[in-house]
């Protein structure tokens, strides 16, 4: 199982394995890690799971669809890497991914 | 209207568009019977004429996230004459909200950064201070309307903040509020024409705002961001009116009733205000949670750009669609024990009174602000508990769940 890194706004690292087959979000709220809210249950709905994922990843995990990054405009201070954490779904090959949270959800 | 929902489904389908159905309270087994027996229901004759009524929770989410099937182009609310007005120069009002991209991304910009978490951070230290104000002047072991009192002072002490409206005159905003949400004979509007003549009163008011403004340099209230901002300079002065008008709504119908849905909700469920003041740290979800359960904006508009399937039903271009979020926060299937109030329920965000896609609330974050800071404050001010003396009354509206009064006593 890959093991993966979320980082929140004010550094506070989480260490968690991430079974392949679910998403970023669905492993965040499982773990109670704080930062991530999720609101739409995964629909790419809300943008309230906006997470940046790190650069050295960026090309690996991919771009946001056309409908995700409708909702990206939405969250605040969106990037270059942003990404709705329901969209993505862990592969096995994925060890060591890192996610980074923003300062809240909007 | 209880016998109506236990009845067989009329031929021509039950109309749950009544606004009474509403000021009584008795919306509940009428939308249950809906979500179970016809989730996706056809009514082919109201008084608005025929529409759709979306009712279960994964069927809104399907509606409210596909902009491109379901338009919100004049359509957001069941009786459009609510939205367009009688006259050719009526004020239109919803602005951005009534709008499919790409004007509606255009405009929604504008005031996103007033609303965003960043920048609420900086209205907290002075939403607290007013929140502890309000409560210390409150009779205890006296009844009291909770409704006027806490509710509306707060809300319209913030709404004049955030707009950057004059403070000795917010109550003017819950008027046009009233007026905006309002229908003849809901005890606020009397007819169209009335209605019309307040809404270019309000228009006057802010455009003669927005130029004062103009002539000033910028500042971080919405009026002035709209006033000095490209976006908002580019805006002709009814879209102008049109954006203030959802706002007013936005601000002020949503928070003040979930504010009265905070007292109603622990007094009906005194073991969940029993929970909270064990335990403070349930605040969040708590919030969350009156959201859920009262769900201030009950219901939005659509109309289809295309004929689309959904639960089984095929619904045409051009067919009226509302999504009855107060319906689908009662979902069984999407939530469990639904019905019941629970401050420490799983996932309690997991709720559609925000709505969901690109019109998703812009002030949730606001909303949940002011509700977190009130429960903290009257925790604070250490009363056994809120009793609600009367049984409250209701707005008469299908749209906006409305708390018109609500008669308490504080325990001490």
């Amino acid at each position: 199982m890959p093991k993966v890194t979320y980082i929140e706004a004010s550094g506070a690292e989480h260490f968690v394995d991430a079974p392949t087959g679910l998403s970023a979000m669905e492993v965040a709220i499982d773990n109670s890690i704080p930062g991530i809210d999720g609101d739409c249950g995964g629909q790419a709905a809300c943008a309230t799971c906006h997470v940046f994922v790190d650069e050295a990843w960026s090309e690996e995990v991919g771009g946001p669809s056309a409908h995700e990054a409708q909702m990206l405009e939405l969250a605040e201070g969106a990037q270059q890497n942003s990404r709705l954490a329901c969209q993505i779904n862990f592969r096995s090959d994925w060890d060591g991914l890192v996610l980074r949270m923003p300062a809240a959800q909007f | 209207m209880e016998d109506l929902a236990l009845d067989a489904l009329p031929a021509e389908g039950l109309d749950v568009s009544d606004p009474s159905i509403f000021a009584q309270n008795l919306q509940g087994p009428i939308f249950e019977r809906l979500r179970r027996e016809d989730p996706v229901h056809y009514c082919s004759k109201s008084p608005y004429g025929p529409y759709w009524s979306v009712t279960r929770y994964k069927d809104i989410i399907e509606v409210d996230s596909n902009h491109g099937a379901f338009s919100s182009a004049g359509a957001t609310s069941l009786d459009e004459v609510r939205a367009k007005g009688v006259s050719a120069d009526a004020t239109p009002i919803g602005g951005f909200l009534s709008m499919d991209p790409p004007g509606h991304g255009a405009q929604r910009k504008i005031v996103t950064p007033a609303l965003a978490p960043s920048n609420l951070v900086k209205f907290q230290d002075l939403i607290r201070e007013r929140t502890r104000g309000v409560l210390g002047t409150l009779p205890i072991g006296e009844e009291f309307d909770w409704a006027k009192t806490v509710s509306v002072e707060l809300t319209m002490l913030m709404l004049a903040t955030l707009l950057g409206f004059p403070s000795e005159g917010r109550l003017r905003l819950k008027r046009w509020s009233d007026i905006i949400a309002g229908v003849p004979g809901d005890g606020v509007v009397e007819s169209w024409e009335q209605r019309d003549q307040e809404l270019k009163e309000m228009a006057r008011t802010f455009l003669m705002l927005r130029d004062e403004r103009r002539a000033q340099e910028p500042a971080s209230d919405l009026l002035s961001i709209m006033a000095h901002s490209p976006e908002g300079q580019a805006l002709s002065d009814m879209e102008f009116a049109s954006n203030v008008s959802i706002l007013i709504v936005g601000g002020n119908d949503t928070t003040r009733n979930s504010m009265s849905a905070t007292v109603m909700s622990f007094h009906e469920n005194p073991g969940e205000w029993a929970k909270l003041k064990a335990n403070p740290a349930m605040i969040d979800s708590a919030v969350s949670e009156i959201i859920r359960c009262h769900t201030p904006i009950m219901s939005q508009g659509r109309r289809a750009t295309q004929d689309y399937e959904l639960g089984g039903k095929t619904i045409r271009k051009g067919d009226k669609v509302m999504m009855w979020y107060i319906s689908g926060n009662r979902d069984e299937t999407a939530i469990r024990d639904a019905d019941r109030f629970i401050i420490d329920r799983q996932n309690p965000r997991h709720h559609l009174s925000f709505g969901f896609g690109i019109h998703r609330c812009l002030g949730n974050r606001l909303a949940d602000m002011q509700l977190r800071i009130l429960l903290e404050e009257i925790l604070a001010q250490g009363w056994s508990r809120i009793e609600v003396t009367q049984p409250p009354q209701f707005a008469q509206s299908s749209s906006v769940r409305g708390v018109r009064s609500l008669p308490v006593r504080i325990h001490p």
